[in-house]
C-alpha cells in the first residue's frame, strides 16, 4: 500500500477519534434534554420515546418544578445571591484590573497571584475556612455571608477577562485624553470603558455563572433559607433523583448556552478589533 | 489615578473575605484550647507528674472536681470527645466515672474510686493522653492527617494498619489526578489541534462544542452521567437491548472509581483543550509543511517541530487540570460511591460528620500547601497574568 | 447590598408567622409524621412547622451549637445520638411537667416504656432496621435468616447497606453465629471487631451503600440490589402503598427507638416545648402508626394500634414490637454506641478505603 493511502487511513482514524471526543463532551449533556420530557418517571428512554410517539412525551416534570415552592424559592435565592455577588465582583474586579493593567503598578505579579487565588484554591478548603470565619462573625446562614463568599469566588474571572481586554489597550489613549484636559473619571468613562466593556460584561457573566452553579459554600455556610438551585439539585441527586431534576437541568443547559453565546459573541467582537 | 489605589479595594476584600478565613482555618489546625480551659488545675498538677506511675491523690481529686464542674456546665461530652481522639476508649472511661461519682457520696479516696470505675485510670498512658489533649498548641492534627501518632513516651509512630486513612487516600488522589490529567491530554490534544488548524468558521463551531460543557452547570453534568451510567441507565439499557450483556449482568459504571474518573475527565477536559488551543493557534501550519517538504514523515515532523512548540500549552493545561483535580469534591461525592472518594471528601467528612474540625483544618492545610506549591510552579511556567478564559 | 442585608438577614418573609423547624428523616416517615401530628399541631396552635431532612448523627447540631448559629428547633433522632448529644450539652433538658399523662390517665413517667425517657429526649416510636428482599428475585428459595443476607452463593445479587458502622457490625456478628445476648460483649473486643469486619469483607464488593432512609426501597424497586437493610416502616409503605413485591426478614432485626429532642439554644424554645408535649401524647404516637409501621413508646398506646388508614391493613403484625417479630431480634445498645461511635467510624472508613 502506498504511503498516501496510509495517510488517508490515518487521517480518517484521526477524524473518527476527534468525533468520539466531541461526542464524549456533548452527548451526556444532550441526552438529558429529551429525557426531561419523558411522561414516565424513568431516567431512560421508553419504547414510546424511541418510536417518537407524542404520547410518550409531556411537560409533566416542568409543571412539577413550576408548581413546587421549594424550587421557586431556590430560584429566587440563586438570583438574589447571583446578582448581588456579580455586581460586587464586577465593580471590584474591574477597578483592580484597571490598576493591574497600568505599567506603574508596583508588585503586579504578586497582586495578581493574590487576586486569582480564590479560583485555584480547592473550594472545599475555601468553604471550610469561610465556615469558621463567617460563623464567628455571625455571617453564616445569612444572605450577606453567601454573597460575600460568592463575590470572592467570582472576582478572579472578572479580573482575568478585563485584564485580557486591557492588554490590547494602548495606554497612549489615556495619556492623550489627560493631556486634552480630561479628568481621570471622564477619561475612564469616555475612553477606557467603551473599550473594555466586552471584557467587563464577559467577566460579569462568568461571575454570575460561578455563583449560579456554586454548591460547596452553600452547603457549608448556607442555611435552610438560602437554598439555591444547585443546593436543591445536590440533595435531589444524593437522596433520590426525581425526573423533575432533569427538567431543571434542561432549563439550566438552555441558560448556559445563552450565557456562552453572549460571551463568545463579545469575545469575537473584542478580538475582531485590531490591537 | 494611582494604580495601587485601584487594586486596593479588591485586595482588601479578598484578604478579608477569603484569606482571613483560610488563616482562621489554619489556626484551628494548630490551636485547640477546649481541654486546657476546662481542666486547668489538673493539667498544672500533671506537669509535675513523673510520667510513669499512677498520679497521686491530689491529681485525681482536682480532676474529679473539674470534671464534675464540666458536667454541670454541660461541656463534659465535648471534653470526652477531644480526649478520646487522642486515645480511643477514654470517652467512656470519663463519662462512666463522672456518672458514678455524681451519684455516689464523696469518696475517701478519689484515686481508689475512679480506678474502681475504670482501671484505665491506673495506667500512665491515660494520663499522657489527658496531658496531650490539654496542649493548647498542638501538631497532633497534622500527625493524624499523615496517619501518624505520638507514642505515650513521646516518639512518633505510624497508626496501626486498620486505622490508616489519609496517606492511602492522598496517594489515591494524586494517582487519580495524574490519570485524569493524562486522559485529558490524550483526549484534548488531538481536538485542540483539529480546532486550531480548521478554517475559522468551522473552528468557531468546534470551539463551541468544547465550551458547552465548560459553561453547563457542574450538577447538570453530574446528573447526566448518573442518567447515562447507572445500572438502569441509558448505556446499560442500550447494551442489554442489543444483547451485549445479560439483563442481570448490568455493568456498575457509577458510584465507584469509574464514575469519578469518567465524570471528572468530562468536567476538566475543557480546561485542557482551551490552553492547548490558544498555544496551537499561534503556531503557523507552515512549520509542519516545511518539515514535510524536507522529507520528514508526519510523526518525525510532529515530534521534532510541532510538539516542542506546544509544550507551554501542555504545561498550562496539565497543571490546571491537575490542580483542579486534586481538590475536587462535588463529583466524587455524588458519583464516586465508596471507592471513588478523594481527599477533599475526607475534609468534608471531618467538617460535617465527625466534627473533628482540627483534623479537617489540618487536612485542608496539607492540601492547601500542595496546591500552593503547584500554583507557584504554574505561575513560574505559565504566569497567572497570562491566564485566559474561553 | 448593605441596604438589603438587614432584610435578608431576617430570614425573609417566611419568618413572619410564628414557626419552628422540625428536623426528621424525610420520605414516607416524614410524611406520616406530617399527617399524624405536624399538621394537627399547626391547626391547634397556629405555629407553622417547617421541615428539614437529615440522616442521623449529631454533626449538624454540634456545628450549629458550637458556632452559635442554631436554626433547628426540634429533632427526631435515635437513642444513641440523644444521649450523647445531651452529654455534650447540645440539647435542652426535658421538663417532665411538659409531658401529658397516658391514654388511661397513667402519669407520663410511668406510661413511657422504661428507658424511653432520657435527660434530654422523649421517646416516641419503636422502629427497627431489618433486611428486605425482592420476592421476584428469590421466588423459590426465600431468605429467612440474618445469615442468608451474607450468603452470596445461595442468594446471589447486590446488597444495600447503610453507610455507617452501626447495625452493620451487629448484623455481621449475628450472621457469623454469635448468640444475640453476646453480640455487644464480643463487639467490645478487638478480636470481635475484626471478626465483624471479616464477615463484612465477605460481601464487601457486592455492597451498595445508602444514606437516606428513602433510598433502600427505591434501590429494591429499581433492581439496583437484590436485598437491602432498611427501616421496617419504609419497606412496609412500599408494600402497601406501591404494591411492591418486597418481603421483610425479621430475624436479626435491630430494635431502636426514636426520640424527640430540642436543640440547645433553639430560637423558638417556647414553641418547641409546646410541640414536644403535643408530639409525645399517646394520640400523636398512635396516629403515626396509622401511616407507617412504627409503634408507640408509651405502654398505654400498645392497645390502641389499629389499621393502616389508607388501605385498612391491620398494623399489629407489621410492628417491630410484635412478639413474633421481636423473637429473633436484638435491642440496639445505644449506650455502647454513644461511647464508641467515633473510633468505629474511623475504623469503618479505613475499612471502606481498603
Amino acid at each position: 500500500m502506498s504511503g498516501n493511502s496510509w495517510g488517508r487511513v490515518g487521517r480518517l482514524g484521526y477524524l473518527a477519534y476527534c468525533s468520539a471526543v466531541f461526542l464524549f463532551l456533548t452527548a451526556p449533556i444532550l441526552v438529558i434534554v429529551p429525557l426531561s420530557f419523558n411522561v414516565e418517571p424513568y431516567f431512560t428512554f421508553t419504547e414510546g420515546m424511541l418510536s417518537l410517539d407524542p404520547q410518550a412525551y409531556s411537560l409533566r416534570w416542568y409543571r412539577t418544578v413550576a408548581e413546587d415552592p421549594e424550587w421557586l424559592r431556590a430560584l429566587a435565592n440563586s438570583l438574589v445571591i447571583g446578582f448581588a455577588a456579580t455586581a460586587l465582583a464586577t465593580a471590584l474586579g474591574t477597578l483592580a484590573a484597571l490598576g493591574l493593567a497600568n505599567p506603574a503598578m508596583p508588585g503586579r505579579s504578586l497582586a495578581m497571584s493574590l487576586l486569582i487565588s480564590p479560583m485555584v484554591t480547592p473550594v472545599i478548603i475555601s468553604a471550610a475556612g469561610m465556615f469558621f470565619f463567617y460563623s464567628d462573625l455571625g455571617l453564616a446562614q445569612t444572605y450577606p455571608g453567601l454573597i460575600l463568599a460568592h463575590t470572592a469566588l467570582g472576582t478572579p474571572f472578572v479580573v482575568i477577562t478585563v485584564t485580557a481586554t486591557l492588554s490590547g489597550f494602548d495606554p497612549n489613549l489615556t495619556r492623550a485624553a489627560a493631556s486634552l484636559g480630561a479628568g481621570p473619571v471622564r477619561t475612564f468613562r469616555r475612553v477606557q470603558l467603551p473599550l473594555i466593556a466586552p471584557g467587563v460584561i464577559s467577566g460579569a457573566l462568568f461571575a454570575f455563572a460561578t455563583s449560579f452553579d456554586e454548591v460547596v459554600t452553600v452547603l457549608f455556610i448556607g442555611g435552610l433559607d438560602q437554598r439555591t438551585i444547585p443546593r436543591q439539585m445536590w440533595s435531589g441527586i444524593r437522596e433520590q433523583i426525581s425526573p423533575a431534576i432533569l427538567a431543571v437541568a434542561t432549563l439550566l443547559i438552555a441558560f448556559a448556552l445563552l450565557l456562552m453565546l453572549v460571551v463568545e459573541w463579545l469575545r469575537r467582537r473584542g478580538s475582531a478589533k485590531p490591537n | 489615578m494611582r494604580p495601587a489605589l485601584l487594586v486596593l479595594p479588591l485586595a482588601a476584600f479578598i484578604l478579608v473575605t477569603f484569606v482571613a478565613p483560610l488563616a482562621v482555618m489554619l489556626g484551628r489546625s494548630l490551636y485547640d484550647p477546649l481541654v486546657a480551659d476546662a481542666l486547668p488545675e489538673t493539667l498544672r498538677l500533671l506537669r509535675q507528674w513523673d510520667g510513669e506511675r499512677t498520679p497521686s491523690e491530689p491529681v485525681f481529686e482536682t480532676m474529679a472536681g473539674e470534671l464534675l464542674k464540666a458536667r454541670r456546665e454541660r461541656t463534659l461530652g465535648r471534653i470526652a470527645t477531644r480526649v478520646n481522639r487522642v486515645q480511643a476508649g477514654l470517652r467512656s472511661a470519663l463519662l462512666k466515672s463522672v456518672r458514678k461519682l455524681r451519684s455516689a457520696p464523696r469518696p475517701d479516696s478519689w484515686r481508689e474510686a475512679m480506678i474502681a470505675v475504670d482501671p484505665k485510670w491506673a495506667e500512665a498512658r491515660t494520663w499522657h493522653a489527658i496531658r496531650r489533649a490539654g496542649e493548647r498548641f498542638t501538631l497532633r492534627h497534622y500527625l493524624h492527617a499523615l496517619d501518624l501518632d505520638q507514642a505515650p513516651g513521646g516518639g512518633i509512630v505510624r497508626q496501626p494498619p486498620d486505622l490508616r486513612i489519609y496517606l492511602p487516600l492522598l496517594q489515591r488522589t494524586l494517582a487519580v489526578s495524574l490519570g485524569i490529567t493524562l486522559l485529558c491530554l490524550l483526549l484534548g490534544y488531538p481536538i485542540a489541534y483539529l480546532i486550531a488548524n480548521a478554517p475559522p468558521r468551522r473552528a468557531n463551531l468546534l470551539l463551541l462544542l468544547v465550551l458547552v460543557p465548560f459553561w453547563t452547570s457542574l450538577l447538570v453534568r453530574t446528573t447526566s452521567w448518573i442518567v447515562l451510567l447507572q445500572t438502569q441507565g441509558v448505556i446499560n439499557d442500550l447494551l442489554a437491548a442489543v444483547g451485549l450483556i445479560a439483563e442481570d449482568q448490568r455493568i456498575s459504571m457509577i458510584y465507584n472509581m469509574t464514575g469519578t474518573v469518567v465524570a471528572m475527565t468530562h468536567v476538566l477536559l475543557p480546561f485542557m483543550v482551551l490552553p492547548l488551543y490558544s498555544v496551537m493557534r499561534t503556531i503557523p501550519p507552515l512549520y509542519m509543511s516545511a518539515a514535510a517538504s524536507l522529507g520528514a514523515s508526519f510523526l518525525q515532523a510532529f515530534r521534532r517541530v510541532y510538539w516542542p512548540q506546544t509544550l507551554p500549552g501542555v504545561a498550562a493545561g496539565s497543571l490546571l487540570v491537575f490542580i483542579l483535580a486534586i481538590g475536587y469534591f462535588i463529583t466524587p461525592a455524588l458519583v464516586g460511591g465508596q471507592s471513588g472518594q478523594l481527599i477533599s471528601n475526607m475534609v468534608a467528612y471531618h467538617m460535617q460528620q465527625s466534627l473533628n474540625w482540627g483534623l479537617a483544618a489540618a487536612l485542608g492545610g496539607v492540601l492547601l500547601g500542595g496546591v500552593f506549591l503547584l500554583y507557584l510552579v504554574f505561575n513560574r511556567l505559565v504566569g497567572v497574568d497570562r491566564m485566559r478564559l474561553g | 447590598m448593605l441596604l438589603l442585608s438587614p432584610i435578608l438577614a431576617g430570614g425573609g418573609p417566611l419568618a413572619l408567622a410564628e414557626s419552628l423547624t422540625m428536623v426528621s428523616w424525610g420520605g414516607s416517615y416524614a410524611r406520616a409524621c406530617e399527617k399524624a401530628f405536624y399538621e394537627p399541631f399547626t391547626e391547634e396552635t397556629g405555629i407553622e412547622v417547617r421541615e428539614e431532612d437529615y440522616n442521623g448523627g449529631l454533626a449538624q447540631i454540634r456545628a450549629q451549637v458550637e458556632t452559635g448559629n442554631v436554626h433547628w428547633d426540634v429533632v427526631d433522632m435515635n437513642m444513641a445520638d440523644a444521649v450523647r448529644g445531651c452529654d455534650e450539652g447540645l440539647l435542652e433538658p426535658i421538663v417532665p411537667g411538659d409531658l401529658a399523662p397516658g391514654a388511661d390517665g397513667t402519669p407520663a413517667g410511668e406510661d413511657f416504656f422504661p428507658g424511653s425517657l432520657t435527660e434530654c429526649g422523649v421517646g416516641t416510636l419503636f422502629y427497627s432496621t431489618i433486611y428486605a428482599y425482592n420476592l421476584e428475585k428469590f421466588a423459590e428459595v426465600k431468605p429467612s435468616t440474618i445469615g442468608d443476607f451474607f450468603d452470596l452463593e445461595k442468594f446471589p445479587g447486590r446488597r444495600g447497606m447503610r453507610r455507617t458502622p452501626q447495625v452493620n457490625l451487629e448484623f455481621a456478628l449475628m450472621a457469623d453465629g454469635v448468640p444475640l445476648d453476646q453480640v455487644y460483649a464480643i463487639l467490645d473486643t478487638q478480636e470481635g471487631l475484626d471478626r465483624a469486619f471479616r464477615k463484612l469483607d465477605s460481601i464487601k464488593d457486592r455492597i451498595v451503600w445508602w444514606e437516606a432512609g428513602a433510598q433502600p426501597p427505591q434501590m429494591l424497586a429499581d433492581g439496583e440490589v437484590a436485598m437491602t437493610t432498611a427501616y421496617n416502616g419504609r419497606i412496609f409503605n412500599a408494600q402497601v402503598l406501591e404494591n411492591q413485591p418486597f418481603a421483610i426478614v425479621w430475624d436479626g432485626q435491630l430494635l431502636d427507638m426514636g426520640q424527640l429532642v430540642i436543640v440547645a439554644g433553639s430560637p423558638n424554645l417556647q414553641a418547641a416545648r409546646q410541640f414536644l408535649s403535643f408530639a409525645s401524647t399517646v394520640r400523636s404516637m398512635v396516629a403515626v402508626g396509622r401511616y407507617i409501621s412504627y409503634s408507640p413508646a408509651r405502654q398505654s398506646g400498645t392497645a390502641l394500634i389499629s389499621t393502616h388508614l389508607e388501605t385498612g391493613v391491620d398494623m399489629k403484625p407489621h410492628m417491630p414490637t410484635a412478639p413474633e417479630n421481636v423473637a429473633g431480634g436484638l435491642q440496639y445498645d445505644w449506650e455502647w454506641w454513644s461511647d464508641h461511635i467515633d473510633e468505629m467510624n474511623l475504623r469503618f472508613i479505613a475499612w471502606l478505603l481498603r
